[in-house]
């Protein structure tokens, strides 16, 4: 089976991302997983094993202290040595702000073809096509590489299945002292990380089964509490609309739609959101759609599946308490 | 300093966009076209150097039909000096790859000494242009930058990333694309409106760039099957009158949704 390369990213704090995971399963559907990891210090034999429980058959760590100082280079330069050496017929990177840098880089210096934000993948008789989910999931469309190696972008909690796992063979290479380490002037350099505080126990809202969102119609930074409570009786990731995000009462970590996050949960909740078609766009492929809205011709319940006319501060602290009634009942 | 601001003509993201089922293109007659608003916001951070220091010069380059000349038109009266538009039949449907090959080439052409753009059209969204004429220019990219400080020489900014934000810097010449975080654009003023009309926009061929008509050597995207997503089925939609809660409770056990 051919060697398909998967591009799994590490933070400067040595953490695996949670990326990996739907990587190494997209991979391993088109042919042998190879993980590529570009960072400042050596794998553990932790991140070894991990890997290996995510279906790497092979680990290619590339080594260099510029992991952490200079932006999204040595992960190209990672990249391009392992396609030099695997020969792979597609190499899947995250869809995230480094990965997609990493694939456009890639695909100029090596002549192949983009495939980008990819939802869903297949392989056989040596070609490769993947889906991608297009305005806002309004089309399907599949795509594929035409005369070049195809590099592919994976959307983000896309892919839910896990590979089978592998004891991976692990090479190490260092990325010191090469022609690009040399010439590294030209490249973006990284003076500082300032990462999101962290410590909250809900889930990632890319990849939740259950979102709540809020919007304007919450009124304040107070009221979107009522946003996080029903999301905390539902273990779900807290949204929000735009407006709500420009009114300051969420981070922009919370943006659904166009210009933020996209969402297809099993579950989406939209709490006072009026439903602009670039909030929709983000969140329209969601299994089942609940929205609550004062405004009944809101257009959010043109494509909800449950809607309600009422008030949100009223409906919901209602909701909180049937569904914890319902969950005593069955305790 | 001479600043060059990619500029995409992109179907409105208020209206309800389409693709052409036949062609499998972006349908460019159902939506009004406009220039990205993302490309707004790179043309006002060259705009508020150039407030800064008169002798910035900043061009609009944009690569599209014959339409384009008015997303280029409505960069010139926001301020932009000058407009190059790059027309040629045969780019059109052009993928990310061609894209970035012809707007490497054009810039080539006009010279700068920084590349500013959208981190991601509202359309593609693919995200990998800037990157890519990057790469074919030799130059350091700072992608996806909330706010960028221009200096003689120098770029700074604060980068967007998965888990938090990255101080990061470059050395001129550069490309930055910046995300929707960066400054709100202004709107053209009256003056300005006026005076665009008078700007130069030069109108550059692929032949003219040297570029092959077909994207020879190189691999393309093809999109194999364009479908629609089916309409959602109209829900329920209830009135609150004191049970709703209630119902909707039961429709999420129901449905196992809880």
């Amino acid at each position: 089976m051919s060697n398909i390369l998967a591009l799994v990213e590490i933070s400067h704090r040595g953490e695996i991302a949670a990326s990996a995971r739907g990587l190494l399963a997209a991979a391993a559907r088109l042919g042998t997983p190879v993980a590529v990891v570009a960072s400042a210090r050596p794998l553990t034999d932790d991140d070894v094993a991990r890997l290996g429980q995510l279906g790497a058959v092979r680990i290619h760590s590339a080594v260099t202290a510029a992991a952490d100082t200079v932006l999204v280079t040595p992960a190209l330069e990672a990249l391009s040595g392992a396609v030099e050496l695997f020969q792979p017929a597609a190499v899947v990177v995250p869809n995230s702000v480094d990965g997609r840098e990493v694939a456009a880089r890639l695909a100029v210096r090596t002549g192949g073809g983009l495939l980008l934000d990819a939802v869903e993948l297949r392989g056989g008789q040596g070609t490769v096509a993947v889906q991608h989910s297009v305005f806002g999931g309004a089309y399907r469309v599949e795509s594929m590489v035409e005369g070049g190696l195809p590099i592919i972008t994976v959307r983000q909690g896309a892919i839910e299945d896990q590979a089978p796992p592998a004891v991976p063979e692990l090479t190490v290479i260092s990325l010191d002292g090469t022609a690009w380490d040399a010439s590294s002037a030209k490249a973006a350099v990284i003076d500082a990380f300032n990462d999101d505080a962290t410590g909250s126990a809900r889930p990632e809202l890319r990849s939740a089964a259950t979102v709540v969102s809020g919007g304007r119609g919450l009124g304040s930074a107070e009221n979107f509490v009522l946003v996080e409570q029903l999301a905390d009786a539902l273990g779900a990731a807290v949204g929000a609309s735009r407006a709500a995000v420009d009114a300051g009462y969420v981070g922009h970590a919370a943006q659904v739609g166009q210009t933020g996050v996209s969402v297809s949960p099993q579950l989406y909740i939209a709490l006072g959101i009026s439903g602009a078609i670039q909030h929709r766009a983000g969140m329209q492929t969601a299994k089942t759609i609940v929205a609550i809205n004062k405004d009944g011709d809101a257009p959010i319940f043109d494509v909800a599946d449950f809607g309600i006319v009422g008030d949100v501060f009223t409906v919901v602290p209602e909701l909180i308490e049937a569904l914890n009634a319902n969950r005593n009942v069955h305790v | 300093m001479k600043i060059v601001v990619l500029i995409k003509q992109v179907p409105d993201t208020a209206e309800e966009r389409t693709l052409d089922l036949a062609t499998r293109q972006v349908d460019r007659g159902s939506a009004e076209r406009v220039m990205d608003e993302i490309n707004e916001r790179a043309l006002e951070v060259a705009l508020q150097l150039k407030d800064a220091d008169k002798r910035t010069e900043v061009v609009a380059l944009t690569m599209g039909p014959d339409e384009a000349t008015q997303a280029l038109r409505k960069a010139l009266s926001m301020g932009a000096d000058a407009g190059v538009h790059v027309l040629d039949g045969s780019l059109a449907g052009a993928d990310a790859a061609r894209t970035a090959v012809t707007l490497a080439a054009a810039l080539k052409t006009t010279g700068f000494d920084l590349v500013l753009a959208g981190n991601e059209s509202t359309d593609g969204r693919g995200g990998v242009v800037p990157a890519m004429v990057a790469e074919h220019l030799g130059l350091p990219l700072l992608g996806s930058l909330a706010s960028a400080d221009i200096s003689e020489g120098m770029v700074r900014g604060v980068r967007q990333g998965e888990n938090g934000t990255l101080n990061v810097h470059a050395v001129l010449p550069a490309v930055v694309s910046v995300t929707e975080r960066s400054a709100e654009a202004r709107f053209p003023n009256f003056k300005g409106i006026l005076t665009a009309k008078r700007k130069p926009v030069t109108t550059l061929s692929a032949a003219g760039l040297g570029l092959p008509a077909a994207a020879e050597g190189i691999a393309r995207t093809v999109v194999v099957s364009t479908a629609e997503r089916p309409a959602r089925a109209v829900g329920k939609k209830i009135t609150d009158e004191g049970n709703a809660a209630a119902e909707l409770a039961g429709f999420l056990v129901t449905n196992r949704l809880v």
